[in-house]
């Protein structure tokens, strides 16, 4: 593998990527943005979360219903526990990675 | 987490989430380590690219010699969630300069960025600039720092994933997740939890017609809409 392709490739998609974070905020500060489309948003950061960690708890199957991520449900459901009880960030990232090396070194992953 | 909005406090409020960044980071570097990218590379990687989700794609795309094209293509659709985050944070910070809003925007992260909708539920929606930075610096230095270790040890580690280190990020989302919808009272929970349930589903569904990356962003917007139909007919 070539240093000039690994560069090139860095650099492009660093530059393609930057401008999907940066537009956005450019154009917001440079229109009013209707009232739909801020009702729109508001639903984002719950939507946007709940996808990225139903998405973990999943494995693709290309054409199949995706397989269930069973390490990851049994570490979550502590997790979930503990963002319950505690409402500690700090407090459910600790338990969540604890409750993955014992299903780990129980030998149940 | 406190209503200050200042760079110490940015400090204090992104230290959870540096964890899955350090576990996440290490996994990257071992994995791109192996593919046979250079340390110096896995780190210009991070700096620049600066996308967990879209590095690991590059790190097997280049191991497979893909076109550039290809991997400008993934990298696209990929982060193209993130242009939702942008726009959805940018409004609080719509009264700050333009360089301000370039600053915070260049290193905006789904972790910084579910971070802040957190803070706005206890700060009276508002968000500063010296906030922000501290998180999103905070968090670009440790990634950064976690790959470059993961590339130059991960070899040494028999086994990093005996640790449950890349749990980190995973639980990290469950906290924030949770988070937001406990604190996030311009709407009902029961509100918050039906969006959940109505993700959680039709990310099921997609992810047997699209790739994982791919589910997140389609789901999230029929999420959005769904949220909008409830709220409408409420009112």
């Amino acid at each position: 593998m070539s240093n000039n392709y690994v560069l090139t490739t860095i650099l492009a998609c660093g530059l393609a990527m930057w401008l999907l974070k940066v537009v956005p905020f450019l154009l917001v500060k440079a229109v009013r943005l209707p009232s739909w489309l801020l009702q729109f948003l508001s639903f984002v950061p719950v939507a946007i979360l709940t996808a990225i960690f139903v998405e973990s708890l999943l494995i693709a199957r290309p054409g199949a219903w995706p397989a269930i991520n069973w390490p990851n449900v049994g570490a979550s459901l502590p997790a979930i526990l503990t963002a319950i009880l505690t409402k500690s960030l700090l407090a459910v990232v600790v338990v969540g990675v604890l409750a993955m090396a014992v299903i780990r070194f129980m030998g149940w992953a | 987490m406190t209503q200050d909005l200042d760079f110490r406090t940015g400090l204090k409020d992104v230290l959870p989430t540096v964890f899955g960044y350090i576990g996440v980071g290490l996994a990257f570097g071992i994995v791109a380590h192996t593919s046979g990218i250079s340390v110096w590379l896995v780190l210009a990687m991070s700096l620049i690219v600066y996308g967990g989700s879209v590095q690991f794609v590059l790190a097997s795309m280049l191991a497979a010699s893909s076109p550039v094209g290809a991997m400008v293509a993934s990298a696209i659709l990929i982060h193209a969630r993130m242009s939702l985050m942008s726009m959805t944070v940018a409004p609080y910070l719509k009264r700050e300069s333009t360089l301000q809003n370039i600053l915070i925007g260049t290193l905006l992260t789904d972790e910084t960025f579910a971070l802040s909708m957190n803070k706005l539920n206890v700060t009276g929606h508002k968000l500063r600039p010296a906030w922000f930075h501290a998180a999103n610096l905070t968090a670009y230095l440790v990634w950064a720092a976690a790959t470059v270790l993961g590339a130059l040890i991960g070899t040494m580690i028999p086994d990093a994933k005996a640790l449950g280190l890349d749990f980190a990020a995973v639980a990290m989302f469950i906290g924030l997740l949770y988070m937001q919808m406990i604190t996030d009272r311009s709407k009902p929970f029961l509100r918050h939890l039906g969006v959940v349930g109505f993700v959680a589903v039709a990310l099921f569904g997609l992810m047997r017609v699209v790739p994982g990356t791919t589910a997140i962003l389609i789901a999230t917007v029929l999420g959005c809409l769904f949220g909008m139909g409830v709220e409408k007919r409420v009112q």
